[in-house]
C-alpha cells in the first residue's frame, strides 16, 4: 500500500500509467459526453416553461460542476504538496488550474447564453452566476501567482498556500453571495430545475457529467505529461524517451 | 538525550516569552509608524477622496447617496486596507527584520498576529474613526452610521488578516501590489457582502444582531486561520529570496 | 566528549534550477571556527540559510545535537544566531531602539547592556541618533552589537566583514575566536581573507561540496 503511494510520487512512473489510461479516459468520455449531449441538444422533451432555450445546461451544467470539482481536486493536490512534498501534486496543480479556468469560463458563457432567451439580458447578477464569476477570479488569481514566481518548488507551495485559503473561503462566498442575492432579488431564477426532471433530462444529463469529467481526465494527463516532461527535461529517462521519437 | 544539560545550550525557557515577543513587535511597527507620520495620513486620504469620487461620478442627490453610502464607504474602505498592506511585510523584508523574526524562537503564527493587529491599529481603526464624518457626507442617518461603525470595527481587521496572508504570498514579486488585489479581492467578498447587507437590513427596520454575531464569527475564523496561512506563505517567500 | 553541534548528511539544494550543491556532508564541532568558501554564486549564502532554517528548498538530514533539527524548531532557534547580508536594522529607530527590538524578541536584557554593547562597537554617542543618519558602516555596527550580547553557542554570519575598517575586522575576529574557546562553533562566509587558527573550510563551487 505504501509502496503505491511511493510510487505516486515518481513522474516517470505516472508517466506510463497516464498513456495507458488515457485511450479509456478519451473514448469513455466522448462516447458518454456524445451520447448525453446528443440525446439531451435532440431527442429530450421540450421543457414546459422554457421552450427549446434550456437545452443549454446539458453543457451549462456539467461545466459548472466539474469547474467546482476541480477546484476540490487542486485543493487535495495542494494538501499533498504541502505535507508530503510529492512532485506529481504540485505537476497536478499546475496542470489543471488553467482547465477549471476555462470550465468556469464555459459555465459563465453557457449561463448567458441561456439567459438570453429566458431572461432578456446577457448577464444577471444572480447567486449562481456570481459565484461562478468569483471562482474565476480565484483560479485566476492560482495562475497569476504561478505565473509570477520563478522558483518552480517556491510557486507550487505559494499556490497550494492560496488554493487552500480559497477552498476555505469557498462555502463562505457560496453562503454569502446567496444571501445577498436574497436580499436584492425578489423571486430567484434557478438556473436548474431542481429534481422534478423527468428521467429524459437527467438522464442525458447525468451522462454528460460523466462523459465530461472522463475527458477531463484524459486533458489533465496530456497536461500533466507536458508538465513532468519540462521539469524533468534533464533526466535520463525523458532524454531516452525524445530520442526515441515515442510519446 | 537531553540536549538542554549540555554545557553551552541556553534551554529554551531563557528565551522571552510569547506574549512579550508579540506585544515588543506591536510597538516596534507602531514606534517606526509613528516616526514617519505621513505614511498614517494616506491611506485616510485616499478614502475620503474614494468616497468623493461616487457623488462627482455618478450622483450627488440625496437619494442615491442614502442608499449607496454604507457600500460606497465599505469599498472606499475595503480599497484603503488593500492599498496599506503593501508595507506590511515589505519594508521588514527589504531590511532584513523578517529574517529575525522569522528566527525567533516564539511561533511564527503569534508574531504575524501582533504585526497584523499593528497594522491595523495604524490603518483600520483611523479609517472606522472617519466613518462617521463621511457617513454624514452621504447622508445617511445615525442609526445607519452607528452600524457601518459596527460593521467596519468587526470587519477591517478580518481585511487586515486575510490581506496578511496576500502580502506574505507576494513579498518580494515584481508588481506584488495588483497580483495582492487580484488574489485577495476575491476573499474580502464575503466580508464586503455582510458589512454592507447588515447596514441595509438596519435600515428596513430589520434585527441585525444575527449578522453582527455572523461577521464577529468571520473574525473568530480569520484570528485562528489566517496567521497561520500568512505565516506560511511567509517562510516560503523567504525560500525564495 | 565532542558531539557536533550541527551536521548536515547529504545536503542538496537546488536554485532557479542551478544545483547549487549535493551530496554535501560535514559536521560543526563545538569549539571551531569554520568559513564556507567558494566563487560568487556558488551557493555560500543559501547554504548558510539552508542552514539557518530560512530556506526550505534543500533534500537531505540537517541533525541538530544529533537529532533531526526539525522537531526541535525551539530550542535550535534559540541556540542559534544568523547574521545576514541585511542586518535587520529599521532605519526609522536609534540603534538603542533597534538593538532593543532585536533583543526584545531572544533574551530579557536592561538598556545598560544594550549601551555597553553598543559602545563596545564604537557606537558610543550614536545611541540616540536614527539609523538613517548614519553611515553604512555604523549601521551594521549596530547589527554586530548582537555579538557582544549573544549567549547563543552557533553562530551563522554571511558577509560580517562587510563595509568594517580594519581594526573592526580584527575586533571580530577575536569575538569569534572567543565564541569558539567557549565551546560554541561559527561558520562565515566572507570575501575578506579570513585566517584563524585552527579554521576550519567548507569549499563549495565543485562537483559537489567537501569539507577540509
Amino acid at each position: 500500500m505504501w509502496q503505491f503511494f511511493h510510487k505516486l510520487g515518481s513522474p516517470k512512473w505516472f508517466y506510463g500509467i497516464a498513456n495507458r489510461f488515457m485511450p479509456w479516459f478519451l473514448w469513455g468520455g466522448l462516447i458518454l459526453l456524445g451520447a448525453g449531449l446528443v440525446w439531451g441538444l435532440a431527442f429530450a422533451p421540450k421543457d414546459y416553461l422554457q421552450g427549446n432555450s434550456y437545452r443549454i445546461i446539458f453543457i451549462h451544467v456539467p461545466a459548472a460542476f466539474l469547474a467546482q470539482s476541480v477546484y476540490l481536486m487542486m485543493a487535495s493536490a495542494a494538501l499533498v504538496t504541502l505535507v508530503w512534498r510529492m512532485k506529481l501534486a504540485d505537476v497536478f496543480v499546475k496542470a489543471i488550474a488553467p482547465v477549471g479556468l476555462i470550465l468556469t469560463f464555459l459555465s459563465l458563457f453557457t449561463g448567458a447564453v441561456w439567459g438570453k432567451p429566458t431572461w432578456g439580458t446577457w448577464w444577471v447578477w444572480d447567486a449562481r452566476l456570481t459565484s461562478m464569476l468569483i471562482l474565476l477570479f480565484l483560479y485566476g488569481g492560482v495562475i497569476a501567482l504561478d505565473k509570477a514566481i520563478n522558483d518552480e518548488k517556491s510557486a507550487a507551495r505559494a499556490v497550494a498556500v492560496l488554493v487552500l485559503v480559497g477552498v476555505v473561503n469557498i462555502p463562505i462566498i457560496k453562503y454569502s453571495v446567496d444571501w445577498w442575492n436574497t436580499l436584492h432579488q425578489p423571486a430567484t431564477f434557478k438556473l436548474t430545475e431542481k429534481p422534478s426532471m423527468p428521467m429524459e433530462m437527467w438522464v442525458p444529463l447525468l451522462l454528460s457529467v460523466l462523459g465530461l469529467y472522463l475527458l477531463f481526465g484524459w486533458l489533465a494527463c496530456i497536461r500533466m505529461k507536458t508538465e513532468i516532461l519540462t521539469r524533468e527535461r534533464r533526466t535520463r529517462w525523458v532524454r531516452e524517451l525524445v530520442l526515441a521519437g515515442r510519446k | 538525550m537531553n540536549a538542554d544539560a549540555r554545557p553551552g545550550l541556553r534551554p529554551i525557557d531563557s528565551a522571552v516569552g510569547s506574549a512579550r515577543a508579540m506585544a515588543s513587535v506591536f510597538a516596534r511597527d507602531v514606534r517606526v509608524a509613528f516616526r514617519q507620520r505621513q505614511d498614517l495620513l494616506n491611506p485616510l486620504l485616499f478614502f475620503v477622496m474614494v468616497v468623493t469620487l461616487f457623488p462627482l461620478g455618478v450622483s450627488p442627490e440625496v437619494a442615491f447617496l442614502k442608499q449607496s453610502g454604507a457600500g460606497i464607504l465599505w469599498v472606499a474602505a475595503l480599497l484603503s486596507v488593500l492599498l496599506s498592506l503593501d508595507h506590511l511585510f515589505r519594508h521588514d523584508f527589504d531590511d532584513g527584520t523578517l529574517e529575525q523574526l522569522v528566527l525567533q524562537p516564539q511561533p511564527l503564527f503569534l508574531l504575524v498576529l501582533a504585526k497584523t493587529v499593528a497594522h491595523w491599529v495604524l490603518t483600520g481603526l483611523p479609517l472606522v474613526l472617519l466613518a462617521p464624518v463621511l457617513g454624514l457626507m452621504v447622508h445617511l442617518d445615525g442609526n445607519s452610521i452607528a452600524i457601518l461603525c459596527l460593521t467596519l470595527l468587526i470587519g477591517t481587521p478580518v481585511l487586515s488578516l486575510i490581506g496578511a496572508i496576500g502580502a506574505a504570498l507576494t513579498l518580494g514579486l515584481r508588481s506584488a501590489g495588483v497580483l495582492l488585489s487580484l488574489l485577495i479581492i476575491p476573499l474580502y467578498i464575503p466580508v464586503l457582502i455582510f458589512g454592507t447587507g447588515t447596514v441595509a437590513a438596519a435600515a428596513e427596520g430589520a434585527p441585525v444582531a444575527g449578522y453582527v454575531a455572523l461577521m464577529g464569527a468571520f473574525l473568530v475564523l480569520a484570528l485562528t486561520l489566517a496567521p497561520f496561512a500568512a505565516a506560511a506563505a511567509l517562510r516560503i517567500s523567504l525560500s525564495n529570496s | 566528549m565532542s558531539e557536533p553541534l550541527l551536521q548536515a548528511v547529504n545536503l542538496e539544494c537546488e536554485r532557479a534550477e542551478r544545483l547549487l550543491f549535493q551530496n554535501l556532508s560535514f559536521s560543526v564541532m563545538p569549539g571551531t571556527v569554520t568559513r564556507v568558501e567558494g566563487p560568487n554564486g556558488s551557493g555560500k549564502t543559501t547554504l548558510l540559510r539552508v542552514l539557518a532554517g530560512l530556506n526550505d528548498a534543500w533534500s537531505g538530514e540537517l541533525l541538530w545535537c544529533g537529532e533531526p533539527r526539525a522537531g526541535q524548531r525551539e530550542a535550535f532557534l534559540r541556540n542559534m544566531l544568523y547574521l545576514g547580508h541585511r542586518p535587520g536594522i529599521k532605519p526609522l529607530l536609534t540603534p538603542l531602539e533597534n538593538l532593543r527590538a532585536l533583543m526584545a524578541g531572544r533574551r530579557p536584557l536592561s538598556d545598560g547592556a544594550l549601551l555597553q554593547a553598543l559602545a563596545g562597537t564604537g557606537l558610543a554617542g550614536y545611541e540616540h541618533v536614527p539609523c538613517r543618519n548614519l553611515s553604512a558602516g555604523q549601521q551594521r555596527r549596530v547589527a554586530l552589537a548582537r555579538l557582544l550580547l549573544a549567549d547563543e553557542p552557533l553562530w551563522l554570519l554571511d558577509e560580517v566583514f562587510t563595509a568594517i575598517d580594519a581594526q573592526g575586522v580584527e575586533a571580530i575576529e577575536s569575538l569569534l575566536l572567543q565564541r569558539a574557546a567557549e565551546g560554541g562553533a561559527v561558520l562565515v562566509t566572507t570575501h575578506h581573507d579570513l585566517q584563524l587558527p585552527g579554521m576550519h573550510r567548507i569549499v563549495l563551487g565543485g562537483e559537489s561540496g567537501h569539507e577540509c
